[in-house]
């Protein structure tokens, strides 16, 4: 039996995968935070909230109206979007002059109201939200047995980094907003309406985490707290891609997954911190991050 | 025009100043003189917590208003304060609690050193993410660590003698040990902004590149006011647990780092008295909310405070008072 | 959900009124008011094991004793320790410090019960701990002025691991909460395996708290054991049984045991992931008749059927007033003596009694998790396999380091 530091193959590279799983769902919560970051400068403190947010949705949306898992992939970041969108464009918007740090405080105040609501409501013992029958059941992949349902969250979770990556990269919507948010009064005598680009952006970010929110319904027990600790990871992650760069965020996620991954084979006890011995050690060799544009 | 040449004559500014001071210095022995009377009026455990807060809030504040620099990782600060100084007087019974507190101190103070030395050369944001990391790792450390306790807790430190004599097991002599150290706390930090080295750290917060050009090492004073502000943070902690005879995760979580800064924004960042006033303020609150049908919504509670002082709030109520001071008396 | 609360606080104030009047010579109960401080997790993860619900179940045995002990009215305080030892302890001292609170009930979270305790150590109180798991309450956190009601991580671990192993599951791979409370529960069930001639291969820790377990249970599965157990509680415990079902665990033949686990877990579970699970309780609702009975009246108030814990506080509490009614006062040392004197026969605990080191003994449940075919309702998630008696159950004195045990 082949070992690779004294660990089976076949468990390392069940390992590998399970990391390369978690890591496409990193990149994809860090996408919607450098999304807002990068473009608006926003520190979106309740990007876990708003994650969870989205878990409950699905799963409240499922209980009282029926709405199935798939209907609620595409309507649940919409709603949670558009929720996000009013935060914006009544609060955010007003603080918009000020010191980025503000931002940070206006959301982590957020994050509380709603993780404190939501607890009063539900309480924390988190909730049930059944795998869609379609997804149900697993793939022997030889070296282990890999659920149907964290395929496709990796795939899924590929799939809309690639989109987001896209758009903003390489369309010309993500060229007006680019250069929107580096010079707003140039865009608007160009008769772009920046503002009301702004209030996209963010509700598109909250929208993606949203999105995350439903894939992960089916993974983990559906509790209001289920973003707080998820939170300074995702920022973490970010921190270390470059909190301008929306391609650092994704390969960071990844990498983060699967350095993660082989963390829990060989140190498990110290897996939850290993990131920020890693955002550490990255600031101290590149200020900016990974791929971070300025210092 | 006669009047405003009479106004701005260098004579006329000083009586201003000396009387502007002397109205603060009567504020301080107000202030003082409450605080000496206070134990009788209120149950004196209850005031001990607000001022061990106070003094982590009023640190942090020189960090963040007076050198500008958002830290979110001050809870690593007050915890490393608190287990030492319970770990050193639960395991030493012989030992006083000043020397106890000077031991936590001191750690806490080495621990901003080796932080700050880290940390020192970012900026905003990311200065703000490598102080939160810095500090979970210092909880991971926590956890890990038999002398903490763990998630148990850290139990049965004794209040002990002070200086071997004056026994520390009475509330009311122990509020006046925490209120003289509170006071020891404040007046340094009040010496701090006041003097020079204050003066170089407000130019560095408003237009640092200036200060730079201006030949000042910048680095190097933002390193001192860390280290200040962690040693302060830690004398927090180090009498907190000898008030209450127990050191816990809860010092060390990164929610705590997010209530002292709610705290210094509620009271007023950049003012001296702000942070008192915040840490009462949210202690209080917490403190009445507990045992209220309300008990559950203290989180939210808090967002809301959080929320609103962001949006229209921002000089704190300290700030606020000021300004309507100013607008209405001057 | 409003409990009889108000209800119940203004008829207390009614009595109080009527019965200051007509009050004679009992001053030895303190106050005239005999005070009891309720404290627990009213918003955390400990929530829906005691809170609210266990508030609730006080307050039904103040109603049921009658409201008031010899004259003197029965008032609660009540208070949410947000799981931090701090906030306990703090609230605690106020308690005996501006309110002469007489008894503190509740307690959970294991390290607020250590602080609580030994504040009321100092101050000579009285304490009942209903929630807390830490079996070191009543080893070397053992004072003379609490007692631990419920349950304790002894036979939990105890229990099912025996159990466990006299069925035939004799490998196990351990699952463990990286923290201190998981270290002692991993150090118990390794010595009870090995006692009864199994054989721990493997194991992991994982860090306190941990969302994602997929690469543990691909651990667990690669180890080829014949049981996984669950070193770990709360939330880590649900996670990791979620995950387990997703990775077909149980299907492809491993079985899990819980070593901390709940009603209310098992509830927001379900049967679907949960079916087959083995573990140790202190009660179950559904167990006999009294219980039933018991129960019933409680979902009638709370809209939920109460965990072991909540009707230990119901059970403690009445045990308490009956103590202070026999001796007369509210005097904490005198009522604890009183306490260990009378034996606990109720439908929650079966051949109960006080041992000296502050224990409460008394039979426990070896039970098993229904499968969503056998199960009739919601509720109906246990199925009782056999008794562990109350003398075998717990830590042996002999074994004890309890300053009060003289060993």
């Amino acid at each position: 039996m082949t070992m690779i530091f004294g660990v089976p193959l076949a468990v390392f590279m069940g390992q590998l995968t399970l990391g390369l799983v978690n890591g496409a769902f990193y990149a994809l919560l860090s996408l919607g935070l450098a999304v807002i970051f990068g473009l608006l400068k926003i520190v979106n403190f309740a990007h876990g909230a708003q994650y969870m947010l989205g878990a409950f949705a699905a799963l409240l949306g499922f209980r009282y109206l029926g709405i199935n898992y798939w209907l609620a992939l595409f309507l649940v970041p919409l709603v949670v979007g558009s929720f996000g969108m009013l935060i914006e464009r009544f609060l955010l918007r007003r603080i918009a002059h000020l010191d980025h740090l503000y931002g940070l405080l206006l959301t982590f105040g957020l994050a509380l109201i709603f993780e404190g609501t939501l607890v009063n409501f539900f309480g924390v013992s988190g909730a049930r939200y059944a795998t869609p029958e379609a997804l149900q059941g697993g793939l022997n992949l030889g070296f282990m047995f890999l659920p149907t349902y964290r395929a496709w969250v990796l795939v899924a979770a590929l799939a809309m980094c690639l989109f987001t990556w896209f758009m903003i990269e390489r369309t010309r919507l993500g060229a007006y907003l680019r250069a929107g948010t580096e010079n707003s009064q140039l865009m608007q005598a160009f008769g772009v309406n920046v503002p009301l680009l702004i209030t996209l952006t963010y509700g598109f970010g909250v929208a993606l985490a949203a999105f995350a929110g439903v894939l992960a319904a089916p993974l983990y027990p559906v509790s209001p707290t289920m973003g707080s600790s998820l939170l300074i990871v995702v920022f973490a992650v970010v921190v270390i891609g470059g909190m301008g760069s929306i391609l650092g965020a994704i390969l960071t996620g990844l990498g983060m997954g699967v350095i993660e991954g082989l963390t829990k084979v060989y140190y498990p006890e110290a897996s939850n911190t290993v990131i920020f011995l890693v955002m550490i050690l990255v600031l101290m060799l590149r200020p900016a991050g990974l791929f971070g544009k300025e210092a | 025009m006669a009047d405003s040449q009479a106004l701005n004559a260098p004579s006329a500014v000083k009586e201003r100043q000396k009387r502007a001071k002397m109205r603060r210095n009567m504020f301080y022995i107000v202030l003082l003189a409450i605080g000496l009377v206070a134990p009788f009026l209120a149950y004196p455990v209850f005031l001990m917590k607000i001022l061990c807060f106070a003094l982590f809030a009023c640190a942090f504040n020189l960090l963040l208003g007076y050198a500008g620099l958002l830290s979110f990782g001050h809870a690593a600060f007050l915890a490393t304060g608190g287990y030492v100084t319970g770990y050193l007087l639960a395991s030493y019974p012989g030992l006083t609690p000043e020397v106890g507190i000077i031991a936590g101190t001191l750690m806490a103070t080495l621990l901003g050193l080796l932080f700050g030395v880290l940390s020192i050369r970012r900026q905003g944001i990311y200065f703000a993410m490598v102080t939160l990391a810095l500090a979970q790792l210092m909880f991971f450390v926590f956890v890990q660590s038999s002398f903490t306790g763990g998630e148990d807790g850290l139990h049965g430190v004794p209040r002990g003698d002070l200086f071997g004599v004056i026994s520390l097991s009475s509330n009311l002599a122990m509020y006046y040990f925490v209120f003289a150290i509170f006071v020891f706390g404040f007046a340094l930090i009040q010496r701090t902004v006041h003097s020079p080295f204050g003066q170089v750290l407000k130019a560095i917060r408003e237009n640092e590149p200036r200060a730079i050009s201006l030949g000042y090492n910048v680095d190097a004073y933002k390193l001192l006011a860390f280290v200040l502000s962690a040693a302060l943070a830690g004398l927090a902690g180090s009498t907190k647990t000898v008030v209450f005879q127990l050191a816990s995760l809860t010092d060390a979580h990164w929610h705590m780092s997010g209530e002292v800064i709610l705290m210094t924004l509620l009271g007023g960042v950049g003012t001296l008295l702000g942070p008192l006033m915040g840490a009462g303020i949210v202690v209080s609150l917490q403190h009445i909310l507990a045992q209220s049908p309300l008990g559950n919504w203290v989180s939210v509670i808090l967002g809301i405070i959080f929320v609103v002082c962001v949006l229209s709030f921002r000089s704190g109520i300290v700030g606020e008072l000021t300004k309507m001071y100013r607008k209405n008396f001057k | 959900m409003t409990f009889m609360k108000k209800t119940l606080t203004a008829s207390i104030a009614v009595a109080a009124a009527s019965t200051m009047a007509v009050s004679t010579a009992h001053a030895e109960i303190s106050d005239n008011e005999v005070r009891i401080g309720y404290l627990a997790d009213m918003s955390g993860t400990y929530r829906d094991l005691a809170g609210p619900g266990g508030e609730a179940a006080m307050e039904m045995a103040i109603a049921d004793f009658g409201g008031s002990v010899n004259g003197s009215p029965i008032v609660i305080f009540s208070a949410d320790d947000r799981n931090s030892a701090d906030v306990g302890a703090n609230t605690v001292r106020e308690w005996i410090d501006q309110r002469n609170v007489d008894m503190v009930g509740g307690l959970v979270a294991s390290s607020v019960s250590i602080a609580v305790t030994k504040v009321l150590e100092e101050n000579n109180g009285l304490g009942i701990v209903s929630g807390s798991a830490a079996s070191s309450v009543t080893n070397e956190h053992c004072t003379p002025n609490h007692i631990h009601w419920v349950y304790d991580t002894y036979p939990l671990a105890n229990g099912t691991a025996k159990a466990v192993v006299e069925q035939g599951g004799d490998s196990w791979f351990l699952l463990t909460a990286d923290y201190a409370f998981g270290h002692a529960l991993e150090a118990d069930v390794t010595k009870v395996v090995e006692a009864n001639g199994g054989e721990i291969v493997g194991g992991v820790r994982h860090p306190f708290p941990t969302s994602d377990f997929s690469s543990y249970i691909l651990q667990a599965q690669g180890s080829g054991a014949k049981i996984v157990g669950l070193a770990n509680a709360g939330a880590d415990t649900v996670n990791a049984i979620t995950t387990a079902s997703q990775f077909g665990l149980t299907q492809s033949g491993q079985q899990l045991a819980g070593l901390l686990i709940f009603l209310n877990d098992v509830h927001a579970l379900g049967l679907e992931s949960t079916q087959g699970l083995l573990l140790t309780t202190g009660w179950y609702w559904n167990m006999d008749e009294e219980s039933r009975e018991w129960s019933e009246r409680y979902f009638e108030e709370v809209g939920r059927m109460p965990t072991m814990v909540q009707a230990g506080i119901y059970s403690s509490t009445m045990h308490y007033l009956k103590a202070v009614e026999a001796a007369g006062t509210d005097d904490p040392e005198v009522v604890r003596a009183q306490m260990a004197d009378m034996p606990i026969e109720d439908f929650f605990a079966r051949n109960g009694s006080i041992r000296e080191d502050g224990r409460m003994i008394h039979d426990m449940y070896l039970a098993q998790v229904k499968t969503p075919e056998e199960s009739t309702g919601e509720w109906d998630l246990y199925e009782i396999l056999s008794t562990i008696p109350a003398d075998e159950a717990y830590r042996p004195l002999s074994d004890s380091q309890c300053k009060l045990v003289q060993n």
